[in-house]
């Protein structure tokens, strides 16, 4: 079935579907991209960043936005945890840290699982707002408002990431650590430092992530393993370590997504995605705006 | 009395000692399982095994089955299908248990159906949708009221057709469960003529519907039946509320597993009146049976310190009537006689806390109970409201029904 309508609606739920995907990789661009840090955990830090919007929204009633940015800081601390850890016992130690610590960060992913069973127990969970559960009504275009928000959202983190990492002395000592980490110790900056920092960053930028997640569906334990295959597939089809890159690639595959959703199979919808990957890595290794 | 008599009394004494402390201790009967406790299915395993667990603790109140106590060993196989053949493996040559049980759902079970058929074993199944359909075990007995394999499809299409619809949309999730289920409202709707405008299998990992949903909405069927999973369902809703399915849409819901968990539907409220969904129990006057009240009085206690469905409708009453069955059929053949055992299940009508359940040659039962019931009157936020009845209507089978179905799904939704 085709109809310019169907195409129009596919391609305005795709952009946002997309802006969706940006929100919920950009930490990964930063850890994963930038930093080389293995972060298979990225998604489980997300799903756990949800359960602490979920908690302050069902107890106190909190915006699950604000819920996501009251918890930025805690996930900040738990982000430079994480890293040191990871640096002390792996990175610090040799070559393959890389693949050592792809299961150093698997057995990180599941701890967090079986915490939030314990916590939580395994039913799923969701918020309430004003916006979720609502259409915007443009003719006979409906647009779901929770996708607006995560629409600004993530333009504004991809925003106000791309801004701090270009701007600020924190941001380009970031950016240099991840080109050229032994030229920046030699100038007497110390790079462990700067990385720790910068994935106390990604995980902290997790907070809306993750509010965004538990705003767009429901969130269950091992919701994470759904997100693994996505966000790497946004972070690489960007270009390691670019932010708007991150934000266009996540569009893409957005609209992508949602034409082959609503207009073709939704079967082929993971195989298209993962296609476009590999078709954008074939014409351009580095992604599409890879450094 | 001499020393021999004295030393021959002694020796009786010691032997009628011995035998008395043998048969105080004798071994519990060990029934073995794996349960889903964490992954996906966790929701739907843990009530399973919670009502498992409040039958041992009242059939070892009553003195056990045999005069011995009942004890479960229980795995968890992590909701996955790859982790089970070893764990039932395990549970009979290493834990030697005397019974088995099989672990909620379709997914976990399938694996483990050849190997209980080689070994002649019998089998209560837990909540499967047709594993032996083709491995044709007469040792398999599910708890769940499935019935047919057509009856969820047959009960939802036939009151869609009786509200007028005359095509029909069908959105299922790409899994077995709910292929097959959607292969049977294929037939069913092929069967009662009823046209498919819109067919769509979607990925499980599908994070959004409302493009989904979008589509569905344009090919505006009168009847629309979804066969879905638990975190989609909640999703679908969402997408179905804010995107909408048409005015036209006389009948929506059908299969769409987690509108029967607490939480689900706690978090939905609003968002779930008018659906028409399966289900299993119900608090309406129709479903009280001997022992139901006593045991959600127990349920309801005991799932908030375990962390589980508080209300626990759907599967733990199921898990309770399958150890009831069990005790029956132990009770009455005096035996732990596998074949004996089947034999007693498959030729006799048992009575549970669900109501009666006898068995076809299959091992479902003879009569599909599968419920089709409309979510009516649901506020947001408020648990409690789905202990009343009236809040899901049960409009088939006849003989359990308690009201007549709201149509159009618009009007029904207000």
């Amino acid at each position: 079935m085709f109809s310019i309508d169907l195409l129009r609606d596919a391609v305005v739920l795709g952009v946002l579907l997309g802006c969706f995907y940006a929100a919920v990789s950009i930490g990964l661009s930063i850890s994963f991209g930038l930093l080389d840090v293995p972060h298979v955990a990225h998604p489980a830090f997300l799903v756990l960043a949800s359960y602490g919007v979920y908690w302050l929204n069902d107890s106190y009633e909190i915006d699950p936005l604000l819920a996501g940015l009251l918890i930025a800081p805690l996930l900040f601390v738990l982000g430079l945890i994480t890293y040191r850890i990871y640096y002390e016992t792996f990175e610090r130690r040799g070559s393959d840290a890389a693949v050592r610590g792809i299961a150093f960060f698997f057995g990180v992913a599941f701890i967090i699982e079986v915490l939030i069973i314990l916590q939580f127990g395994v039913d799923q969970r969701s918020v309430t707002a004003a916006y979720i559960g609502k259409a915007w009504r443009i003719g006979d275009l409906r647009i779901p408002i929770r996708q607006l928000v995560a629409f600004g959202v993530a333009l504004g983190l991809t925003v106000l990431l791309a801004t701090y990492l270009s701007k600020t002395f924190m941001g380009r000592a970031i950016r240099a650590v991840a080109q050229d980490e032994e030229g920046l110790r030699l100038m007497g900056a110390n790079p462990v430092r700067i990385k720790q920092f910068a994935f106390g960053i990604a995980t902290a930028v997790l907070g809306v992530a993750g509010a965004l997640l538990i705003i767009i569906a429901p969130v269950e334990p091992t919701l994470d393993r759904v997100y693994i295959g996505r966000t790497f597939c946004v972070v690489v089809m960007a270009g390691l370590g670019s932010i708007s890159g991150t934000l266009i690639a996540a569009i893409i595959l957005g609209v992508a997504e949602s034409i082959v959703l609503t207009m073709f199979g939704a079967s082929w919808a993971p195989a298209i995605s993962f296609g476009l990957l590999l078709g954008v890595l074939a014409v351009r290794p580095q992604g599409l705006l890879g450094r | 009395m001499n020393r021999r008599t004295v030393l021959g009394w002694a020796t009786a004494a010691m032997v009628f000692g011995l035998t008395s402390v043998a048969s105080a201790e004798e071994p519990p009967i060990k029934i073995g399982m794996s349960m889903p406790q964490t992954g996906g299915l966790a929701g739907g395993g843990k009530p399973s095994l919670l009502g498992i667990q409040i039958w041992r603790d009242d059939v070892n109140a009553k003195g056990g089955l045999l005069g011995r106590k009942v004890e479960l060993v229980v795995y968890d196989d992590k909701s996955s299908a790859s982790e089970t053949p070893a764990l039932y493996a395990k549970l009979l040559d290493v834990d030697k248990v005397d019974l088995l049980f099989a672990p909620y759902a379709t997914v976990p079970t399938a694996p483990i159906m050849p190997l209980v058929k080689q070994r002649g074993l019998l089998l209560m199944g837990n909540f499967s949708f047709q594993v032996n359909s083709k491995i044709h075990h007469d040792m398999w007995f599910n708890n769940a009221p499935w019935g047919p394999a057509d009856s969820w499809a047959t009960g939802f299409l036939t009151l869609g057709q009786k509200a007028g619809g005359k095509t029909m949309a069908l959105l299922s999730a790409d899994q077995e469960f709910a292929q097959n289920l959607a292969t049977t409202a294929r037939e069913v709707a092929k069967k009662l003529n009823i046209p498919i405008v819109y067919d769509q299998a979607y990925p499980p990992s599908t994070a959004e519907f409302s493009s989904i949903i979008r589509a569905l909405n344009a090919a505006k069927p009168d009847i629309v039946f979804v066969a879905s999973y638990p975190p989609d369902s909640a999703a679908i809703m969402r997408a179905v509320n804010e995107i909408g399915v048409g005015d036209n849409v006389k009948l929506f819901g059908g299969a769409m597993v987690g509108l029967q968990f607490a939480a689900v539907m706690e978090s939905m409220g609003s968002l779930l009146n008018g659906v028409v969904n399966y289900n299993t129990w119900l608090p309406e006057p129709s479903m009280n049976f001997d022992g139901t009240k006593e045991f959600f009085e127990k349920y309801t206690k005991r799932a908030i310190e375990a962390k589980v469905d508080p209300l626990g409708f759907y599967i733990a009453p199921y898990g309770y009537a399958m150890g009831q069955m069990i005790e029956q059929a132990v009770n009455a053949t005096k035996s732990l006689d596998q074949k004996g055992l089947a034999k007693y299940l498959r030729e006799n009508t048992h009575k549970t806390i669900v109501g009666p359940i006898s068995y076809a040659d299959d091992g479902e039962w003879k009569q599909s109970v599968t419920l089709e019931a409309q979510f009516r009157g649901i506020k947001d936020k408020n648990m409690e409201q789905f202990r009343q009845p009236g809040k899901q209507v049960i409009l088939f089978p006849d003989n359990l029904k308690t009201g007549e179905l709201i149509a159009p799904f618009e009007a029904a939704r207000k």
